[in-house]
């Protein structure tokens, strides 16, 4: 069964009336028995999007349908839904058992049926043996499948998990990504999870929907999404190490970049003048630096105008006939390959990372040319973030 | 070494609260139970015939008055501090669950806190009043003849029974210790985490199951605090007698049995007659008998709340 959400927005209204959209106009097919990933910044509106499905929050427009039921105006509990709250919700007073039979004898199910479901569900999980413990008594990954355990055991529609893994250590978080993508491949269960963790998403989603500001930016599998981002915010926020940004120029259908070592110096006045006094705005006016592209890199066809430029660190290839010099700064060397980072010429709290094969010998100040792997680089309109 | 001079700043800081302590809970409490055995004590003179095991006991438990104490002290408790708990949880539970003015009626349910407990006994001697009385006044509405509640109607008609003013009287203790309760369970209340309650609404829990199995465990620390607290407090009742019925206890014409003493109220009692022999001595055993009532009590409370209070 697959879930629809169909322009669903929703708006949170502060005491002040203040409003924030948290989710705007949302346009999503998940498809039936695939694990989906929402992804996004903190405050994108991805936990909203989750309570929606749920039926937690209500949602100010649209629809959301299960397969072809619209079950927007339908309670949780009605809904078939199993929900894996961040921090699990087990209840403290019972044990595994207890928490996991609950959502049973809420309906009423048979007391030896229960007792075998439970242990079933436990089984696979892989807490079986630890039934009669108290969720005090069991480290953070545990608990988190007796959570787990606990959503499934009634069999629902729709499996959701807010942020599943964001409690767990760096090792277990490991473990336990790939024991959810496990447990999803065996039942087969159509599963939503949260996260902020690129990572967390790319290694076992099916799809990754990615949100910012409550507005869908891309969808896809994650490796399409990485290798074709729609726009600048989708490059940037997944790799790591994120992608390098560098100023660029198209003029007649020729891609120039901006590598620094040209400069123009301007006069920068402050805007909106009316409201300052000519002391303000003559204390406020300062001389900026704006980069000069001045190398070419390849054929672009585009109009023209200003554009960014975003070159993912495994982009780079040492290249002696290569349009763009940089001077190493640090070379850190992982083994598999080498890991470079770049000083901004301009900008010193800037730097760029870039990965290139560990063949290579460099060390600390090395001036390095570098060619680019056409399929890792990606130009973006400058206002509008689009790739172009 | 550091340690050693930790330990002495310590003492230093507690000791202000420590001599204050020493000097008017720890003395009386041990002169007490030094009084309790001295025979016929004399208060006047400071003087007494040597030691009595059991003597003053005995006397006490030989007051006419004592079986009426122990039996008003025990209904007072077994019947107000159960229906008040369980009164304070539903109140607090509403409470909790509604958004609009629950700021103000918050305020208005903790008002009988910080109002003096003799004022309030008066007020609710007025209320049950059976001439101007407020609650003869809405039974008259709905037709029933006003009730003798704590006072008489006629002079020399010695009709009110002790049932009565017993009633009134609960219905006092009751509320007036409604608000700490409700105090101390709102904040409970508003401690637990409320993913556990979204939880149990997707797995579609009725809400009777919601609040016995998720509700009161969790507040369980809660309600076991304010239950023993309550049961000690019940059994000292005194000031809402004092204040719904004034020095003699009982209800004006009452007969000597259907007074509504205490055993606090026996202590008092005895206190009033410092000048008799041996008074004294019997009000140290008389609170020594509440004490270790009220021990064994909350000694067997404590064993219950191990197995049904989740920490």
């Amino acid at each position: 069964m697959d879930i629809k959400l169909q322009k669903v927005t929703k708006i949170f209204q502060a005491k002040d009336k203040s409003e924030t959209v948290a989710v705007n106009a949302l346009d999503v097919v998940i498809p039936s028995g695939k694990l989906i990933g929402l992804l996004g910044p903190s405050g994108c509106g991805k936990s909203t999007t989750l309570y929606m499905i749920a039926g937690l929050l209500e949602p100010n427009e649209g629809r959301i349908f299960f397969g072809d039921e619209d079950v927007t105006d339908l309670p949780p509990e009605e809904r078939g839904i199993g929900l894996v709250f961040q921090n699990y919700a087990l209840y403290p007073h019972m044990t595994v058992r207890q928490n996991i039979m609950f959502p049973l004898e809420n309906i009423k199910v048979p007391k030896q049926e229960a007792l075998s479901r439970a242990q079933e569900m436990a089984d696979l999980v892989g807490i079986g043996e630890l039934m009669d413990r108290k969720p005090k008594q069991l480290s953070g990954g545990q608990q988190q499948r007796v959570a787990i355990a606990r959503a499934l055991v009634k069999q629902p529609r729709v499996l959701l998990l807010d942020e599943p893994l964001s409690n767990l250590d760096a090792r277990l978080r490991l473990q336990t990504r790939e024991e959810i993508k496990r447990i999803q491949r065996e039942t087969g269960i159509t599963t939503v999870f949260v996260t902020h963790d690129q990572e967390e998403a790319m290694s076992i989603s099916d799809q990754i929907v990615l949100m910012d500001f409550g507005v869908k930016q891309q969808v896809g599998e994650p490796q399409f999404v990485y290798d074709k981002p729609i726009n600048l915010f989708v490059a940037k926020f997944l790799g790591t190490p994120p992608i390098n940004l560098f100023a660029g120029e198209i003029v007649k259908n020729k891609l120039l970049l901006a590598d620094g070592k040209k400069y123009r110096t301007e006069t920068q006045a402050p805007e909106h003048q009316e409201d300052l006094t000519e002391d303000a705005i003559r204390a406020m006016t300062h001389e900026v630096k704006v980069p000069i592209c001045n190398v070419e890199i390849m054929d672009k066809k585009a109009p023209d105008g200003d554009v960014v430029i975003g070159i993912r660190p495994e982009g780079f290839v040492v290249d002696e006939k290569g349009p763009l010099e940089l001077e190493i700064f640090m070379v850190e060397t992982i083994g598999r390959d080498t890991s470079l980072v770049v000083k901004d010429p301009f900008d010193d709290n800037k730097s760029y990372r870039i990965i290139i094969d560990s063949s290579y010998r460099v060390k600390a100040g090395d001036k390095v040319k570098f060619s680019f792997k056409p399929d890792k680089m990606f130009v973006f309109d400058k206002t509008s973030g689009d790739v172009l | 070494m550091l340690e050693k001079q930790s330990n002495v700043k310590a003492w230093l800081y507690l000791a202000p609260a420590m001599l204050l302590l020493s000097v008017f809970t720890f003395y009386p409490l041990f002169n007490a139970f030094f009084l309790a055995f001295l025979r016929d004590y004399e208060f006047l003179l400071g003087s007494a015939r040597g030691f009595t095991f059991l003597g003053n006991f005995i006397n006490v438990i030989n007051k006419p008055d004592f079986g009426i104490a122990m039996k008003n002290t025990a209904v007072i408790t077994f019947v107000s501090v159960p229906i008040a708990v369980i009164v304070a949880l539903m109140i607090s539970v509403a409470l909790n669950s509604i958004k609009k003015f629950q700021g103000f009626l918050q305020t208005v349910f903790f008002l009988p806190y910080v109002t003096n407990a003799i004022a309030i006994g008066m007020a609710f001697a007025f209320i049950f009043h059976s001439d101007y009385g407020l609650l003869n006044t809405m039974l008259g509405w709905v037709g029933i003849d006003p009730i003798n509640w704590i006072n008489l109607r006629q002079a020399g008609n010695a009709d009110t029974s002790w049932i009565r003013a017993m009633f009134a009287l609960l219905v006092y203790t009751i509320w007036g210790g409604l608000a700490f309760k409700i105090m101390v369970f709102l904040s409970g209340l508003q401690s637990i985490d409320k993913q556990y309650y979204d939880a149990a609404r997707i797995d579609a829990t009725p809400k009777r199951r919601v609040f016995s199995k998720i509700t009161v465990p969790l507040l369980s620390p809660m309600i076991a605090y304010i239950t023993i607290t309550s049961f000690i407090g019940a059994f000292k009742a005194y000031r809402t007698i004092i204040g719904m019925f004034g020095e003699s206890l009982r209800p004006p014409g009452a007969l000597s049995k259907d007074s509504l003493i205490t055993i606090v109220g026996l202590v008092y009692d005895s206190l009033a007659h410092a000048d008799a022999t041996g008074a004294i001595s019997e009000a140290a055993a008389a609170s020594i008998i509440l004490f270790l009532i009220i021990l064994a009590f909350t000694l067997i409370q404590m064993q219950v709340s191990k197995r049904r209070v989740h920490f």
